[in-house]
């Protein structure tokens, strides 16, 4: 049984199909769908960096992300330093990628590689992921990781402390943008690919907001502004 | 009257009148209905975004055949193992062979509703596997032997001293006085859960059918280890639950997020399309999807109905239903509880067992105008009323209203029988609503007015005898 009830339920389908449904939804208000991209209805995006940094920064100050500028290579070493400082780091996961390669190893920490063959238990010790992403997302706050761009599937999820190292030429307006960079950065959408906005949370108890429910308490953006 | 319908209207009336569960209720969605309308107040325009969310799933399920072809063909061009299922059976037998075959002992689950509809935990553990639910509000439930309360919040009727007590129960855990400290509580059990597992399951928001990729969102990071730690991977998704193109999320993800929980976008929405990849270095090796019917084509042959697979689960039709208020979430002896869940059970499990639900609506139409997709929900509602009288006519309906017009057209009649029942309004007030009242089933919540003194044809005489 390699594809189960495959023919059954495409039969089922053809034949329940043979009758039209209404589109009710298209009925009354609605004019002119098709002149617009769907997405233009959502929450409206500057087109101008400069405003699309503060809106990213308004709303991942809502989200409790932290986000922190660097001017340059260096400041971001700098940065990275103070966080490893402030949050009492003994070890870190890592990969390799371009704006982070110098800052993580002027740590002078203990790195835990994800982009080699790693032990998760080695993994789930480490104070903090430091990842890079593929683009971060003015719209709403967020980025966007794949395994290529941050190191695995899992280096973004399980330390309690996730730091994404981004310049601000990698800040898209909308989804739709970023899912046009996962294209070109990869040909085709790849195996894996999330969209992370804001540390993780839950309100599962009394609809009560709390922060690192499963996934890190803490999300911390080093924007590089050049 | 149904096992289900007597069921259904024992625990509402017993919720209903537990009037500190109903204000819990009530004070857990008020923060919801204040943020929601912030939320969408950021929109350019819900309305037309609305129409464009239906749009793409209106799209969907109408191909329904030409995209869950595309979407298996994409998938497997990664090698993720694609199983169709026609009921929960085929889906569970599957899932346990799966496990069987590599060895699974230990299994980590993510929230799926769709797992809840075909009791795929209870399945599988009868087949002797340990299943731990990861979802905070699910492993509290899990732990309380309790079906979700919500589809989206299923711990929401719980407070935290209830939870409290739970924690220390089973898990032997001290006492703990707040969110935060319940929540680590659980993080710290769930993080060796998720190292032990040897397979993780999942459900899926959406699927892609372009890319040939399952959506998953989730605020709690526990779908994210739950389906990239365990070295099998299987998620189980509805047929319903295709989309045609990537660029459809950009605007459903952010609505999904936006109805359902009153966020911008949710914590983690995750895009999967194959297990570990030449060049990944952690991932599942293997990634099963089970495209699971289970009646939902049952559900597609009704056209008039068809647009209710629309529904994204986000719940908002719930958040708004003031019979889910009331009678709350356990009392629909449902999966999918509230207008939602009105409209499709009816279709999954049999019209004549669940027709009360439809009954069971005050047809206000707040869940319509909710829904991020526009479903016609209440409409619904009256057109499963329509069906199931059809198909099974109340037998005292039609003599009633025989007796009503043979009396009607007998003015004779009419003129004699007015008066006596005017004169006997007394002794109906006096037996209103007890048990010797033969109307008590409608009078014994309602008012009955009092009699006129006089009869219509008697104060049009007078007036114009006055004249």
């Amino acid at each position: 049984m390699p594809n189960g009830s495959r023919e059954k339920i495409l039969q089922r389908i053809r034949e329940a199909l043979a009758v039209k449904a209404p589109a009710r939804h298209l009925a009354g208000a609605v004019t002119g769908l098709s002149d617009h991209r769907p997405q233009d209805w959502l929450p409206p995006v500057p087109s101008s960096v400069a405003e699309r940094i503060s809106l990213f920064e308004k709303n991942s100050l809502d989200l409790k992300t932290e986000v922190r500028c660097c001017a340059d290579a260096s400041a971001v070493a700098i940065e990275l330093a103070a966080l490893a400082r402030e949050n009492a780091w003994k070890s870190i996961g890592s990969h390799h990628f371009v704006l982070g390669n110098e800052a993580v190893s002027a740590l002078g920490l203990p790195v835990v590689f994800t982009d080699q063959p790693y032990e998760t238990a080695d993994l789930e010790r480490c104070d903090a992921g430091i990842s890079g992403c593929d683009c971060l997302v003015a719209q709403t706050g967020g980025l966007l990781v794949t395994s290529a761009s941050a190191g695995g599937r899992v280096l973004s999820v399980l330390p309690p402390h996730h730091v994404v190292i981004a310049s601000a030429a990698q800040l898209v307006g909308d989804l739709a943008d970023a899912f046009a960079v996962l294209r070109k950065n990869h040909g085709s959408p790849p195996a894996f690919a999330s969209f992370i906005t804001g540390p993780s949370r839950t309100g599962d108890i009394e609809r009560i907001l709390v922060l690192g429910a499963h996934g890190p308490k803490k999300l911390t953006v080093l924007l590089v502004q050049a | 009257m149904s096992a289900e319908s007597l069921q259904f209207h024992r625990d509402a009336d017993r919720l209903t009148h537990d009037l500190q569960h109903r204000a819990w209720i009530q004070k857990a969605l008020g923060g919801y209905y204040i943020k929601r309308d912030e939320q969408k107040a950021k929109y350019t325009d819900w309305q037309q975004a609305r129409s464009s969310a239906a749009a793409a799933k209106y799209e969907a399920v109408n191909h329904l055949d030409k995209y869950l072809v595309e979407l298996s063909d994409k998938l497997a061009a990664r090698g993720t193992k694609v199983f169709w299922a026609a009921d929960g059976a085929e889906a569970a037998e599957y899932i346990a062979s799966v496990a069987r075959d590599a060895g699974v002992k230990r299994i980590i689950k993510s929230k799926t509703m769709t797992g809840e509809e075909i009791h795929l935990p209870q399945a599988l553990e009868k087949a002797g596997l340990e299943v731990v639910e990861s979802d905070l509000g699910e492993f509290i439930v899990q732990l309380r032997g309790e079906p979700p309360y919500h589809i989206v919040f299923p711990s929401m009727h719980l407070t935290r001293g209830e939870i409290d007590d739970t924690f220390q129960r089973k898990l032997g855990s001290a006492h703990a006085d707040t969110p935060e400290e319940l929540t680590m509580i659980a993080r710290g059990v769930m993080r060796q859960k998720y190292c032990e597992a040897d397979m993780g399951i999942s459900g899926a928001n959406f699927a892609v059918a372009e890319t040939g990729h399952i959506s998953i969102t989730e605020n709690e990071g526990n779908a994210r280890l739950s389906t990239s730690l365990p070295k099998v991977l299987v998620s189980i998704v509805g047929i319903e639950k295709v989309v045609p193109k990537l660029d459809d999320l950009a605007v459903l993800l952010p609505m999904l997020a936006t109805a359902g929980a009153a966020q911008n976008m949710t914590c983690y929405n995750t895009l999967l399309g194959g297990p570990r990849q030449p060049g990944e270095t952690d991932g599942p090796t293997e990634f099963h999807v089970v495209l699971l019917d289970n009646r939902r084509t049952a559900l597609l042959a009704d056209a008039e109905q068809r647009d209710a697979l629309h529904c994204i689960r986000c719940g908002a039709c719930l958040n708004v239903c003031p019979i889910f208020k009331n009678i709350g979430g356990h009392s629909y002896g449902t999966t999918y509880q509230g207008p939602i869940g009105s409209v499709i059970t009816p279709h999954l499990r049999g019209l004549q067992s669940w027709k009360h639900l439809s009954f069971s609506s005050s047809l206000c139409g707040a869940c319509a105008e909710t829904c991020p997709v526009k479903i016609d929900l209440h409409h619904h509602l009256l057109q499963s009323r329509r069906n199931a009288i059809a198909q099974m006519p109340v037998w005292w309906e039609k003599p009633i209203f025989s007796g009503f017009a043979w009396f009607m057209r007998r003015p004779g009649l009419y003129r004699f029988a007015a008066p006596m029942l005017r004169l006997a309004a007394p002794l109906l007030h006096a037996i209103r609503g007890n048990d010797i009242d033969p109307l008590s089933m409608w009078t014994r919540t309602r008012d009955l007015p009092p009699a006129p003194p006089q009869s219509f044809k008697e104060y049009w005489r007078d007036k114009n005898a006055k004249r």
